[in-house]
């Protein structure tokens, strides 16, 4: 092995422009099942870009983070018009949507969707997030408004900040918010 | 397709820089890769090399490191030690296995 023998096409790890520099901060404000997935899949991608991370969890955002109820988010087909029944492209009629156990069905059925694409629930990404360096934040007025306290939350939360120290930690960030 | 000389054998690159056929792959070769990236090869990355090219052989896909982690048995903190920064498009370039598609 000499040097003149080496790839001379090395993949660029980083992503094109990235100078090691790239920062991503992440708001959570939903607790929907269906809309937990994308900051937690978008947040462990980034981390395995090797991106600085860090994921705020807000208002209903929180239940993604609170022990007794993270493992049970719901998904409900309720206003949701691209709802699709499992037949071709036929939508689920509106009407439909609010009747009792639909959205007891409708989360069952996305969870095993979900979990047939070998992609874990909410609580083991936010472990996989944690694994990886991702930093995990609960928002200061939620905690409050809601009364809960560290003690309540994902052992992984580093810590309850307010709006203000989230903004100071995640200067030069770019920003999601769900 | 690029065509890169590595340690005297021309070997195939898709635009990424990954190899793009499993049989080019060889240990002599995995050397040369991880020394690119600046990585000197143990014991325990080549547990982990192996493991990673078996299970390519088994499922068809390169693995993500969820699933390095529950499949493997290889924990995402030990594979981040391995293979800093981003473990699985690391451990897919040095295994000579296709760059990851899978999310998580």
């Amino acid at each position: 092995m000499t040097p003149q023998d080496s790839v001379p096409i090395i993949p660029s790890f980083g992503g094109e422009g990235d100078d090691g520099q790239r920062k991503l901060a992440i708001i959570c404000s939903k607790g929907n099942l269906d809309m937990a997935y994308p900051g937690l899949i978008l947040g462990a991608a980034a981390l395995g870009n090797g991106i600085e991370t860090h994921l705020f969890f807000t208002f209903w955002g929180f239940d993604m983070i609170a022990k007794t109820r993270m493992a049970k988010l719901k998904f409900s087909p309720v206003g949701n018009t691209a709802m699709h029944l499992p037949i071709g492209d036929a939508r689920m009629p509106q009407a439909l949507a609010p009747l009792p156990g639909i959205q007891a069905l409708a989360t069952k059925m996305m969870r095993k969707q979900i979990s047939e694409l070998d992609v874990p629930e909410p609580p083991e990404l936010l472990q996989q997030i944690v694994d990886m360096g991702g930093h995990l934040w609960g928002c200061r007025m939620s905690a409050d408004m809601m009364g809960l306290t560290e003690d309540d939350l994902f052992d992984g939360v580093e810590a309850i900040i307010n709006a203000d120290t989230f903004i100071e930690k995640t200067y030069g960030a770019q920003l999601l918010f769900i | 397709m690029p065509v890169a000389i590595i340690c005297g054998h021309a070997v195939e690159l898709d635009k990424d820089g990954f190899l793009t056929d499993y049989e080019e792959w060889n240990e002599i070769l995995a050397k040369q890769l991880a020394a690119n990236i600046g990585i000197d090869l143990t014991d325990r990355h080549w547990e982990l090399i192996r493991w990673l090219r078996a299970d390519y052989r088994r499922l068809g896909v390169s693995s993500t490191t969820r699933h390095t982690q529950s499949a493997g048995g290889f924990s995402i903190k030990e594979q981040l030690e391995l293979f800093p920064k981003t473990p699985a498009k690391k451990m897919a370039y040095v295994a000579g296995l296709p760059k990851p598609q899978g999310c998580v």
